[in-house]
């Protein structure tokens, strides 16, 4: 036998056999392997993908706490400072409504001294009248108590009048 | 890309090539000058065979008696017992029909057995002849289906190649989202090479998966042949990718598939590629004679390159091995002189075998996968 003369049997024998062992393999180690492998490559794809949206939507719900954390304090300085304001026009509403109500009962008070001391006024006037005339009274009694004496006064009364 | 790579690979084993085929030069100059100093003394006295082989040592024929095929398969030889493999010899006569017989009938040739015999010398040396009843060797040779000791390697490698990967496939279906362990650990890189380095780039992400099973067991089966045959221990050890016929098998798998898979542009490509000019095509067709005859030098060229560089990394250690018997011919003290020499250079050169084993699998299934894609046509 040479090295380079092709040998029709051993040919034949390396046809069938390389023939018969791709078929084998082909059936069952290259389908099942390569399979494997490629299902294998997708599910590591698909978890690598599943990781990724997992980090992303922890990433977000952080996000979406921080941000519900800022709200609630703005929400918070916000409570609080209507709260303040509120507070700041309850007291001034109340001051004001004290104050009016303060300014009125003085006014009422002004207007009962007012009345009072007109009442007095008159009173006193009305008073101050009667005693004029019973003093008027008296003093015309006295003056008029002779005859001279009321002469004298009635002139002087008329001459007051005529002038007049 | 990838042509850039295997010109690359093509380089590297030319210079193997190279170097083996000087020092096969070399050896077989050697083994003349003794061949025919053998012949001289044949010629003064006539000897038979057996005295021949006792003139002393012929390098040329020790080379090639270890890489060429058998009848049986040689495991060692204890002082003059030879201990080998009986395999059995399938013939078919023309005139006597279907022979069905163990090799060990031959005797290693010495023997005729139903008037077969292994012819010694002549065009037809080691193989089997048919004799006519009065013992003369006849013109044609009966056809031989014989398990030779190539195919019986092969079936070896066969064995292993099943052995290994069916139960691995097992666990591929039975656990299929686990991590890789043992021997799987090892192969699943190799098979993510042939898929991702080889396949996908040279066929195209549309028809790889198609040609992956023939490129995997082609892969495989050529490198596993490849390193079964620097082993030297039965029952390793035979040099089957080394047989022309071994690879041609291969190779024409690759041809059929080829020409069988081959699209409308391919076949556009070879007998009226568009690019060419008209006059190159017409009157006389020289383009598609040369693209024509392509086809067939490409799977040739597989054959040619995978069997040279498996037979050379056989040959060059066996040269160096030659030496040592050849410089004890002439002085023992040579012969164990150069004996250190030649066992560092014949573990140099396996370690180099052990390369070339890996690249000349690579380089036979990229190629294949290449004219695959050549083809499909999905990769211009």
């Amino acid at each position: 036998m040479e090295l380079i003369r092709p040998d029709f049997g051993l040919l034949f024998w390396m046809l069938v056999s390389f023939g018969i062992v791709l078929l084998i393999l082909r059936a069952f180690a290259w389908k099942p392997i390569l399979n494997a492998l490629k299902n294998r490559e997708k599910t590591i794809q698909e978890r690598l993908e599943v990781a990724r949206n997992a980090k992303k939507e922890l990433a977000e719900i952080e996000f979406g706490n921080e941000r519900i954390i800022a709200l609630a304090k703005t929400e918070r300085a916000n409570i609080l400072r209507e709260a303040q304001e509120t507070k700041n026009k309850i007291i001034e509403e109340a001051r004001e409504e004290a104050r009016k109500e303060a300014s009125k009962i003085i006014e009422q008070a002004n207007k009962r001294v007012e009345k009072q001391k007109k009442e007095a006024e008159e009173d006193i006037k009305n008073q101050i009248a009667g005693l004029s005339v019973q003093i008027a009274e008296k003093v015309l009694k006295e003056r008029l108590s002779d005859d001279q004496r009321q002469k004298e006064y009635i002139n002087s009364l008329v001459n007051e009048i005529t002038i007049n | 890309m990838g042509t850039d790579k295997t010109d690359f690979m093509s380089g590297r084993y030319k210079y193997t090539i190279t170097v083996a085929l000087a020092l096969v030069i070399i050896v077989c100059f050697q083994s003349n000058s003794f061949s025919s100093g053998n012949t001289d003394l044949q010629a003064t006295d006539s000897s038979s065979e057996e005295e021949q082989e006792e003139e002393g040592f012929n390098p040329g024929e020790m080379i090639m008696d270890h890489v060429v095929d058998h009848y049986s398969w040689h495991i060692v030889t204890i002082g003059d017992t030879e201990v080998s493999l009986p395999l059995p010899v399938i013939l078919y006569s023309e005139d006597r029909g279907f022979f069905c017989f163990w090799s060990s009938h031959f005797d290693h040739g010495h023997e005729t057995y139903k008037r077969f015999r292994i012819a010694q010398e002549g065009a037809n040396k080691g193989n089997i002849v048919e004799l006519d009843e009065q013992g003369n060797v006849e013109e044609d040779l009966p056809l031989d289906f014989s398990i030779t000791k190539t195919i019986a390697a092969v079936f070896v490698s066969i064995f292993i190649l099943l052995g290994i990967f069916l139960p691995i496939a097992r666990r591929y279906k039975r656990q299929p989202n686990r991590a890789p362990k043992g021997l799987q650990s090892l192969l699943e890189p190799l098979i993510l090479f042939v898929r991702d380095e080889i396949a996908r780039p040279s066929i195209g992400e549309k028809h790889y998966e198609k040609y992956m099973p023939f490129l995997l067991t082609v892969f495989f089966f050529i490198l596993l042949n490849n390193l079964l045959g620097l082993i030297p221990i039965f029952p390793a050890g035979a040099n089957t990718t080394g047989q022309l016929t071994v690879t041609m098998a291969l190779a024409l798998f690759t041809f059929i598939i080829t020409q069988l898979n081959g699209k409308r542009e391919y076949w556009q490509e070879i007998f009226n590629p568009p690019t060419v000019p008209w006059w190159l095509k017409f009157p006389l067709p020289l383009i598609p004679l040369i693209e024509f005859v392509g086809i067939f030098t490409k799977p040739f060229t597989l054959m040619i390159r995978l069997m040279a560089n498996i037979s050379a990394g056989h040959i060059v250690p066996l040269a160096f091995f030659a030496l040592i018997f050849i410089f004890g011919d002439m002085n023992p003290i040579a012969g164990y002189g150069i004996s250190v020499f030649s066992l560092a250079f014949t573990v140099f050169l396996t370690l180099l075998d052990l390369l070339v084993a890996f690249i000349q699998a690579y380089v036979f299934t990229i190629l294949s996968a290449l004219y695959f894609g050549m083809a499909v046509g999905e990769i211009k």
